[in-house]
């Protein structure tokens, strides 16, 4: 354990300002969304009223996991069940960035050089990470237990903490598979979208037994506000004891910078289509995209499939029908269900927009710009290459999403033609909204290219309106800021024109922003 | 003879820093120039506003009949470049980045390409994130030395080549000096220097101090003597360091004053005599220890 305090010391400098800022703000989020529940809903009629119209939609208990009670922390709790889901993705990125990242830019080894474990890295990720989450869990738990009953915010902060750490433990395990930063980031988040998919399928499905595969689930076994069980927390330490072990065998065998997986040897010469900057553009791009199309289309089939089931389910409740028809689902509730994940497709995918636009400006700062901009390639023609995959990408990520949603509804239902397209457009409905967010980030790319994180921030900013804006009661305008908020409610909603083209206007405009200042300013490594 | 690189009084600023401060570089066609200087003396940022990749802030700035920043496109496809920190992108082999780069600069010579890999002992099926410092390096220098160009601008290219492949790398440069190419070379391997470059513009803070062929710069400092006399010496002056130790003396003189100090030595009689020009290592502490105060 030689040298973990310091490195320990190392990774909390390095994320001094991020790591309070997603702790504290994930942190308080579950208390806000119960104090908005209470503000709107005083009395326990209005609120058992309100959780019974929750579970009448299947498409939130999709999102957030089972409704366990109807009081308002229970409801709060749940309402933020979302936050569990980003928890473990920051874990498992972070515990990625502070181990295979160092080690393939090749500082893990300057660190190596001195007194330092073998293991120290992976143990002071893992400390880092897990303890990060400790404070968020004791955030929660604080914020709770004033006002709540102390046994609920206990368990609810236990389950926060546990959870991360179970995800920190799952990202020091990809780390150990890959050479790549980016193909260990690519298995742990596959693998939270596993967990995910599996928690989703446990709640809105009869197969409850799922449950007991997915950690996410596992947190809320520990029942918050809703007759705790403690048990529960066992499966979480087990997991995580699991997994770290995991983690140290692997890494005790392996050299350091290499994975487990070999690396492939690569053709002696290029392929004659190689030839311009679009073309290098594709082999960079082609992973993201693939990998993106892929996991959006098996999100398409599962959610296309609960969607008939949970239609099916409610078909005969006159009751719930003419509520969800007053909620404006004049479709029905498979319709309804479908549009709510699409609109998380639609966030989803601005992430990939974003990630793919800003590719221009990795390459730029790891000087991999460098050589093409030095041969006869204008900055314009390299960093448009990159604007074609930010632009197209989303696009066809979207495209097999309502594909794949389409095909398990409709088969379901019998009528794949008429939904195929229908799900399609709503999917492709929330393009122009993820391509804003493209423009943003190639704007910053273009003029103020040390900001371009602010684009992530700006994304996160739209999420959390989504999330928390009406519980909150922000105003309006603050809301129509974000453009999630234009995307027309598809399949089964109204939809005009002027707000799609009017999005896709403001993202050309910003592109073309961009692409102008790149032309003006220095190229910075 | 027309200069393939001229510029003067450029200037550039990063923030607070100022990286160039009123550079003058001119590089002759078809010479081969060596631009000395320490880290941070703004040997790449020259050589990046040459790429048009930075813009300077102040001055003019020529290349090959073009403007770097303006004309980037046109004139990037009579150039080839080698950075001294090369990376590479982590899927790609190098083979594939070679001959990308190539392309991309409009078109290499397959049988060169195939010769240079050989002479520099590159594995090109390796992907780019397996490729050690020195290997990468390699990729870069057999795509530049691949293309067919009219100037070659390298920035500390050889930065962890082992000997054997500097002295390749040596060699490449003397060919391109025969097909009558332009290079400038960044280093601060004297050595190299030495061997390869014509003419030298040392830099220091953004600033060329000195420029001349290594003749011309070692006419600017002192010769060192060591001579035997058969009579006690008497009367040296205008000479520096003068250590006598019974008829033999050692000292250092300016250029200028060899005549005279060699007419006071004759006096006493001469019975041997060295003179040992500068050379260029202590041409560089000169500029870079004397002048820095």
């Amino acid at each position: 354990m030689t040298g973990t305090l310091s490195l320990v010391r190392l990774i909390l400098r390095r994320d001094r300002i991020v790591l309070p800022l997603w702790v504290i703000i994930l942190g308080v989020l579950p208390i806000s969304q119960t104090s908005g529940i209470r503000g709107l809903y005083s009395t326990p009629q209005e609120l058992e009223a309100f959780a019974a119209s929750m579970r009448a939609t299947p498409a939130f208990s999709a999102l957030y996991g089972p409704l366990l009670d109807s009081t308002a922390p229970a409801l709060g709790i749940w309402r933020a069940g979302f936050i569990p889901v980003i928890i473990a993705l920051a874990s498992v990125l972070m515990v990625i960035r502070h181990t295979r990242v160092e080690e393939e830019s090749g500082r893990r080894e300057l660190l190596g050089s001195t007194v330092l474990s073998r293991n120290a890295a992976l143990s002071a990720a893992l400390i880092v990470t897990s303890g990060a989450s400790a404070v968020l869990g004791l955030t929660v738990f604080a914020t709770f237990a004033g006002t709540y009953p102390v046994a609920g915010a206990a368990a609810a902060g236990l389950g926060y903490f546990l959870v991360g750490a179970v995800f920190a433990a799952v990202g020091a395990v990809a780390a150990q598979l890959t050479e790549s930063a980016s193909a260990a980031r690519a298995i742990g988040l596959s693998a939270l979208g596993v967990f995910f998919l599996v928690r989703m399928a446990a709640t809105v499905s009869e197969a409850t037994w799922l449950s007991w595969l997915s950690p996410l689930s596992w947190g809320q076994k520990l029942r918050p506000f809703a007759g705790e069980e403690w048990w529960p927390a066992l499966l979480l330490v087990a997991g995580f004891v699991v997994l770290a072990y995991a983690a140290y065998a692997l890494s005790a065998r392996r050299d350091v910078g290499a994975g487990l997986l070999p690396p492939s040897l690569g053709p002696a010469e290029a392929a004659p289509g190689l030839s311009s900057p679009l073309a290098l553009a594709w082999r960079m791009h082609r992973g993201p995209l693939i990998g993106w199309s892929a996991g959006m289309a098996f999100a398409g089939l599962v959610i296309g499939s609960a969607a008939q089931a949970a239609s099916d389910a409610l078909a005969g409740n006159e009751t719930v029908m003419r509520m969800l028809t007053a909620m404006g689902a004049a479709g029905g509730v498979g319709d309804l269900f479908i549009a709510m994940l699409v609109s998380v497709f639609g966030l989803g995918v601005a992430g990939y927009a974003i990630q793919a636009a800003l590719k221009a400006r990795g390459e730029e700062s790891l000087g991999r710009a460098e050589p093409l901009l030095a041969a006869a390639v204008s900055r314009v023609g390299w960093a448009g290459s990159h604007v074609f995959f930010a632009f197209a990408g989303p696009a066809i990520a979207l495209l097999v999403a309502g594909a794949g949603v389409g095909l398990s509804y409709g088969l379901a239902g019998g009528d794949v033609g008429t939904q195929l397209p229908r799900t399609i457009g709503a999917a492709l409905s929330q393009l122009p909204a993820a391509w804003t967010l493209a423009g943003l980030a190639l704007a910053l790319f273009g003029l103020l290219p040390r900001l371009t994180a602010l684009a992530w921030g700006v994304l996160l900013l739209f999420l959390l309106f989504g999330q928390v804006g009406a519980v909150l009661e922000l105003p309006r305008a603050l809301l129509d800021l974000s453009p999630f908020t234009h995307s027309p409610r598809l399949p089964g909603g109204d939809v005009s024109a002027a707000p799609l083209l009017i999005m896709a206007g403001i993202a050309a405009a910003l592109t073309a922003a961009g692409l102008y200042g790149l032309r003006r300013r220095d190229i910075q490594v | 003879m027309n200069n393939v690189i001229s510029m003067s009084g450029v200037t550039k600023t990063f923030g607070r820093t100022r990286a160039l401060d009123g550079l003058d570089l001119q590089v002759s066609a078809g010479e081969v120039h060596g631009f000395l200087g320490p880290n941070g003396a703004g040997k790449s940022t020259t050589i990046r506003v040459l790429l048009g990749l930075l813009r300077a802030d102040a001055g003019t700035v020529r290349m090959l009949d073009g403007d770097p920043w303006k004309d980037a496109v046109a004139l990037h496809r009579r150039l080839a470049y080698v950075p001294g920190d090369v990376t590479l992108w982590p899927n790609l082999s190098g083979g594939e980045v070679i001959d990308l780069l190539g392309r991309l600069r409009g078109g290499l010579d397959k049988s060169r390409k195939a010769d240079l890999i050989e002479r520099f002992e590159l594995d090109p099926r390796k992907k780019g994130r397996a490729y050690s410092k020195g290997n990468r390096q390699k990729v870069a220098l057999i795509a530049a030395l691949a293309s067919d160009v009219e100037l070659y601008l390298f920035d500390e290219p050889t930065s962890g080549l082992d000997p054997l492949m500097e002295a390749v790398f040596t060699d490449c440069v003397g060919e391109l000096r025969a097909r009558g190419r332009t290079v400038l070379l960044s280093s601060h391997i004297l050595a190299e220097v030495e061997k390869l470059c014509d003419r030298v513009s040392i830099i220091r803070d953004g600033r060329v101090v000195e420029t001349g062929t290594l003749a011309e710069l070692r006419h600017l400092t002192r010769t060192t003597i060591t001579a035997e006399l058969i009579g006690a010496p008497n009367g040296l002056s205008g000479v520096h360091g003068l250590k006598v130790d019974g008829n033999r003396v050692t000292f250092q003189v300016d250029s200028g004053d060899l005549d005279e100090a060699l007419r006071q030595l004759s006096a006493s009689g001469v019975r041997s005599l060295t003179s040992q020009p500068p050379t260029l290592e202590e041409l560089f502490m000169r500029h870079y220890t004397g002048a820095a105060r």
